[in-house]
């Protein structure tokens, strides 16, 4: 059984770590870097809770190795506030009431900063499609979508990328 | 939840690859994973080691070489909902990419695993059966074309050989007057097919030139429907002719009971599918755009 | 924002349940105070967001503590056998692996091996002799590290010796297999109870013109908050103290059980529910995972963490439902409802434990002749065990009132389509009218207010009602498929006066405690825990209308009993009716003796003193006034003599009634003839409850729970084989609507107060569960009822709508 040590850059620093070969990149994030944004919902792949960016596309972390993230970038929610100040994703979930218990969210907003960065104009039927790999209780969807379009709009008025 | 132990290995050649497996006991490929590690998780694989192809660049690429459209099969999902020759020219092919598991899963599935699992549930074996596809398969020192309908042999079981692994997926490039669609029917998004059908044909004026049909999750291997086919065959395309494929396709599968539906419901969703697949790939043939 | 009159003067105090008080209808938000101070009304952004969408929520999971170790459970593959032998030594040598409890251990350490469940029955923490529900927990394995301890229970081998299962429950009443023979009486049968009057009620069907009966199962589904359950015990041996991290819903009541059971003085015992991701009700039991944690802590004396994994969740705990109903509604010749006779099998699984008050096996089910005037009515419930998970109210259900709601509203939709009439008009001719409020049912409840008309009116409005049946005739001729569904639910929530509602004794009142402190700013804690529900915003805006304290002054504290007043917790949509209200009476407290303070600093009479907004003014010369941040730096520094200094009150609020909010959906379906498929075109909610106190967080609720009325209406379903095995114990097969399936729900309200609570608010966080399963229930039925098709149970799966339009002569 194989023992591995790991470098993943995640959300700009690089961490280095041991971890067993079959250490989960969710259990990496949250119990050897402490980064607890990140949750879990659920054992078969369907919820999304569990949602980060690795290397540039939302993967669902509960399905990845983390020895498959050695040398890669990862962003978790943890990251997307930039030098304090919200991201408009966040501004946008906080104004529209696109949460309640609040445990989806980091998932939700990784996967909806992938969509955006890939679509920056999507429509409604494009970002109900785009969040489909995210399972909400709390909510009905709804207000997420309302969020996401509030974030859209920002930065394509801002003229930023998500 | 959490899997077993296992060795893990990380080639950064594809020699390297194909020697590692060759040469470690139990060697399993890991591409996306998206099947593999939540069997892991529940501990129903569990694999000795693991040999993660995820460096070999050079095995993931879209790109039309003549007339074949040419995909390696470490290609995500999302590639080929992104690419402008799918949506151009292959529109079978991204309703198909649309359809597999949700958004998420698809930046890290593959088409190789989609196919080499050779799990009848999914969605990518019916579309490439309905293309007539060629598949490439590489072992050391040594690679060879599958023709896909010789791909499939069992449940689970594809004609990949110990240590050979799939490299290659070339689809012909479909010659004028073709259409195709992919129509699937799921509980939910993100589930696998209740039933699914994949049609790929060529006409001359309203009557059917040459016809492929793929089913998805009603065989315990992946099929086609001859039968279908041959209902439409150098037929035209009219309502009477579809209710007949319909049928044809519908008495030929082998759907089982489950969670999904019983066997009567989902071989009358075989016979719904096709003739409204068939008429979609019709109507894309006749020049639609939808 | 323009000022409304102040028509609070009525419901300034309790009104006495019996007191006549017709309550007229707005259909607007009653804003009273500015933004600055941003009190009811007011769409405040909520104030626990920002940890939450920085990911910074604490959430069980993330607890770790010094030392701590973890447990997994070992469960049961089958749903009801003998256990011959426990080997747990594979698993003992596993390095890392500290410890196995067993049954035998739990008796051994004290007689831990049974706990009571919330109605009184008992429920085994971990099985000795034989396991009666598949997934049931076996024994707990405790390792240093997650992975190890998962390791560890694939290692522990069990010996069984299968029985039979018991799986459906009108056998079980048959007595041939015995689910409990730890029981006195030999018998699967656990209670009757019965409301109403079946006299009268039989006389009435007897004579009646046209009598309708239907048999109608709502099946287990299960609550699927995205965040499973899970604990962290602490036991601190040399302190004597047991800190308990964990998914608790009702954290003081759950320290009383805990102390009950496990002898350990409550006043060392802290439980703290900290972020809680969802619980819907299945954060209400208290389940043998969380025992045996906290055993295995006691014993270890060190951090014990416990998170069940979704599989585990899904199939071993927080289920709703399972009420198998057989309803009669009958009518006289001129369409008027005259009674209602029911007959329920309650599916209880292996103990009587759903989490009902205390004298309710059956919940609030009696308040199923809904928003209907009947002068008849008669109720039998019959709980009965089987091998399946006990538990049974949960999922947004407000105590079976979805069972009773979706009951009535499928009847009433039933005989209105046999009669020939039209459902909107068939419900207006027989809705209670606003005159007759309070209305006594014949069932026995009191409702305190309601407009029932006014709310179908509004919804009918908003969705072109007559057109739509326009377009439904055109369609049919075409052979096209469309149907609309109504739904006119009556909810009662805020459990409850203490006359009637205790969880196993303990009173369901609800408390607050505020204190201002010297700056004019605020601490507010309450017996309340939400989980979602936005209480950090909801109730700091009770506080600032209540005393123009700005809401963003208010820090809002729950679910820590060390800090925090004991409450019953939150759950059956009670928090408003019950802690608001009580941070309504605390803060009026606090305003009584605020104004004793003002007047001494002015250096008038109380009586010359009037209130606006947030200060005190000298009637005539309002330049003469003192601010409540004024008066608050007082209490500290310059408060009369012979006054305790400090501001600061608590209220334990014991509630005179149940409050009744309502509503009307209605919904549009078009059927996909050749598939099945149902596809929701439209779907307008309106709903009424009380007084608002945040119109943003009220839509939210009510969306989200729209979402999961949708979900067991068409997708969820927990499925048993003959064998009593769990076949959807996964979200691959129990299906949440993701963001696709989830139509765009149109919202509307009318607002009509509760006449006796202190801010006229009643609650609504279930409302929507409750009403919207029958509404679309009733819309597929309308679109089938041409062909003869007359009802069909929920989840409506298109292979369901494909068998009945296949059998009845529909086909693509």
């Amino acid at each position: 059984m194989s023992r591995h040590t790991i470098t993943v850059t995640v959300n700009g620093e690089p961490c280095t770590q041991q971890v067993e070969a079959r250490t989960l990149l969710v259990h990496f994030l949250r119990e050897n870097l402490g980064l607890t944004g990140t949750h879990i919902g659920c054992d078969t792949s369907s919820c999304g809770a569990c949602t980060v960016n690795l290397d540039g596309r939302p993967v669902k972390s509960c399905t990845v190795f983390a020895v498959q993230a050695d040398g890669a970038k990862v962003g978790t929610v943890e990251g997307l506030a930039a030098g304090g100040k919200l991201h408009p994703l966040q501004e946008g979930f906080w104004e529209k009431h696109g949460l309640q218990c609040g445990y989806c969210t980091p998932g939700m907003l990784m996967t909806a900063q992938g969509l955006l960065r890939s679509n920056p104009s999507p429509t409604e039927d494009q970002i109900r499609h785009g969040i489909s790999g995210n399972l909400c209780r709390c909510t009905g969807y709804n207000k997420i979508v309302e969020a996401i379009q509030f974030a859209a709009d920002k930065l394509r008025a801002e003229g930023t990328q998500a | 939840m959490i899997p077993g132990n296992f060795v893990y290995h990380a080639p950064k050649t594809i020699d390297e690859a194909l020697t590692l497996l060759q040469t470690v006991d139990g060697a399993k490929i890991l591409a996306g994973g998206q099947s593999l590690i939540p069997a892991m998780r529940f501990r129903l694989a569990v694999p000795q080691s693991l040999v993660d192809i995820r460096h070999l660049k050079e095995l993931a690429y879209v790109e039309e070489r003549g007339d074949v459209l040419a995909i390696g099969a470490l290609t995500r999902e999302f590639q080929l909902e992104q690419s402008p020759i799918v949506a151009r020219s292959f529109p079978l092919l991204l309703d198909t990419a649309r359809v597999i598991a949700d958004p998420i899963v698809r930046n890290l599935a593959t088409v190789g695993g989609n196919l080499a699992h050779a799990d009848p549930a999914n969605d990518h074996p019916a579309t490439m059966l309905a293309y007539g596809a060629q598949l490439v398969a590489r072992k050391k020192g040594a690679s060879r074309t599958i023709a896909i309908d010789d791909f499939f042999v069992g449940l689970f079981e594809s004609s990949l050989a110990p240590g050979e692994i799939l490299a290659e997926i070339r689809i012909p490039k479909p010659p004028p007057g073709s259409g195709g669609a992919y129509l699937k029917i799921e509980r939910k998004v993100g589930d696998y097919a209740v039933a699914a059908v994949a049609v790929q044909l060529q006409v001359s004026g309203d009557v059917v030139k040459s016809i492929r049909v793929g089913l998805t999750n009603v065989n315990p291997v992946p099929a086609r429907a001859k039968a279908a086919e041959a209902a439409l065959v150098g037929k035209t395309v009219t309502p009477e002719a579809l209710e007949a494929a319909g049928q044809a396709a519908a008495a030929e599968c082998d759907p089982s009971s489950d969670l999904r539906g019983q066997v009567d419901y989902k071989r009358d969703m075989v016979r719904v599918l096709t003739k409204r697949a068939v008429r979609r790939a019709f109507e894309r043939a006749k020049g639609a755009t939808s | 924002m323009t000022t409304q009159l102040d028509d609070r003067k009525e419901h300034h105090s309790a009104k006495p349940a019996g007191v006549s008080a017709q309550v007229p209808t707005s259909d607007h938000v009653r804003v009273t105070t500015p933004d600055k101070v941003c009190g009811m009304g007011h769409r405040m952004k909520r104030k626990e967001d920002p940890r939450f969408i920085q990911g910074k929520g604490r959430y069980i999971d993330d607890v770790k503590l010094p030392h701590m170790v973890y447990m997994d459970i070992v469960r049961s593959p089958y749903a009801h056998a003998k256990i011959l032998k426990i080997d747990a030594s594979a698993a003992l040598a596993i390095p890392g692996v500290l410890a196995v409890i067993t049954g035998e251990d739990l008796k051994k350490a004290g007689n831990l091996h049974w706990m009571p469940t919330i109605l009184s029955d008992t429920h085994m923490v971990l099985p000795i002799e034989k396991v009666i529900y598949y997934a049931q927990e076996i024994c707990v394995v405790i390792a240093t590290e997650r992975y190890i301890a998962a390791d560890a229970i694939e290692k522990v081998v069990v010996e069984y010796e299968p029985l039979p299962a018991v799986v459906d429950p009108f056998e079980a009443l048959k007595d041939e297999v015995i689910v409990r023979d730890d029981k006195a009486k030999k018998t699967n049968h656990i209670w009757h109870w019965e409301s109403g009057d079946a006299a009268a009620t039989d006389k009435a069907l007897a004579s009646a013109a046209t009598v309708v009966e239907q048999d109608i199962y709502l099946p287990r589904i299960h609550v699927s908050s995205i965040e499973t359950c899970g604990m962290v015990a602490n036991y601190d041996k040399a302190r004597g103290h047991m800190q308990i991290y964990m998914t608790s819903q009702a954290p003081h009541a759950h320290r009383t059980v805990f102390a009950l059971v496990s002898g350990l003085p409550e006043h060392m015992i802290q439980i703290i529910s900290p972020d809680i991701g969802g619980g819907f009700g299945g954060k209400v039991p208290v389940y043998p995972g969380y025992v045996c944690c906290a055993v295995a802590s006691l014993v270890l004396g060190r951090p014990v963490k416990w998170i069940e994994d979704r599989s585990e969740n899904l199939q071993a705990d927080s289920f709703a439902r399972d009420y198998h109903m057989k309803a009669k509604l009958a009518a006289d010749k001129n369409g008027k409802i005259v009674a209602l006779k029911v007959k329920t099998l309650s599916d209880c699984g292996a103990a009587d434990a759903a989490a009902n008050p205390s004298k309710f096996p059956a919940g609030l089910y009696s308040i199923c002749t809904g928003s209907y005037d009947m002068k008849a009515a008669h109720v039998e419930v019959d709980g009965v065990y089987t091998t399946k998970p006990p538990g049974g109210v949960a999922y947004r259900c407000s105590f079976r009132v979805t069972e009773a709601v979706h009951m009535i509203e499928r009847m009433t939709d039933l005989l209105a389509h046999e009669l020939g009439e039209d459902p909107a008009d068939f419900r207006l001719k027989n809705f209670i009218r606003p005159d007759q409020f309070p209305y006594k049912s014949p069932t026995g409840w009191e409702y305190d207010s309601g407009n029932y008309a006014g709310a179908l009116r509004k919804a009918m409005e908003m969705i072109d009602y007559r057109a739509l049946r326009k377009e439904q005739l055109e369609k049919r001729a075409r052979g096209q498929l469309m149907g609309i569904g109504i739904s006119s639910f009556t909810e009662v929530v805020g459990a409850g006066p203490s006359k009637d509602y205790d969880i196993l004794g303990i009173k369901m009142f609800d408390s607050a405690e505020i204190r201002i402190h010297p700056t004019g700013k605020a601490m507010a804690r309450f017996g309340t825990k939400s989980q979602g529900q936005g209480h950090e915003t909801t109730y700091a805006q009770i506080v600032a209308e209540e005393l123009g304290l700005p809401a963003a002054d208010v820090q809002v504290e729950e679910g820590d009993t060390d800090t925090a007043p004991y409450g019953l917790g939150t759950y059956a949509s009670r928090s408003t009716p019950t802690a608001g209200a009580a941070a309504a009476m605390a803060a009026r407290k606090i305003k009584a003796k605020a104004k004793k303070i003002a007047a001494y600093l002015l250096e008038v009479g109380e009586d010359d003193l009037q209130w606006n907004v947030d200060r005190f003014e000298v009637k005539g010369s309002p330049e003469k006034k003192k601010t409540i941040q004024e008066i608050a730096f007082a209490a500290y520094t310059n408060h009369p003599q012979g006054m305790e200094a400090g501001l600061e009150a608590t209220d334990y609020y014991d509630p005179p009634n149940l409050t009744f909010p309502f509503g009307s959906y209605i919904c549009v379906v078009d059927v996909d003839t050749g598939t099945g498929e149902v596809k929701i075109r439209r779907f307008v909610a309106v709903d009424d409850c009380g007084n608002i106190i945040n119109p943003l967080i009220v839509e939210g609720q009510i969306q989200g729970g729209l979402t999961m009325g949708l979900a067991p209406a068409m997708f969820e379903e927990i499925v048993y084989d003959e064998n009593g095995q769990n076949l959807t114990g996964t979200f691959a097969d129990y299906l949440l609507p993701t963001a696709v399936e989830s139509p765009k729900w149109e919202l509307g309200k009318t607002v009509t107060p509760s006449p006796h609570h202190p801010i006229g608010a009643k609650g609504v966080g279930e409302s929507p569960t409750v009403g919207a399963p029958p509404a679309i229930a009733n819309a597929v039925v309308d679109a089938l009822w041409h062909l003869g098709v007359r009802h069909i149970d929920i989840p409506i799966t298109p292979q369901k709508v494909w068998r009945l339009l296949r059998a009845h002569g529909v086909t693509e």
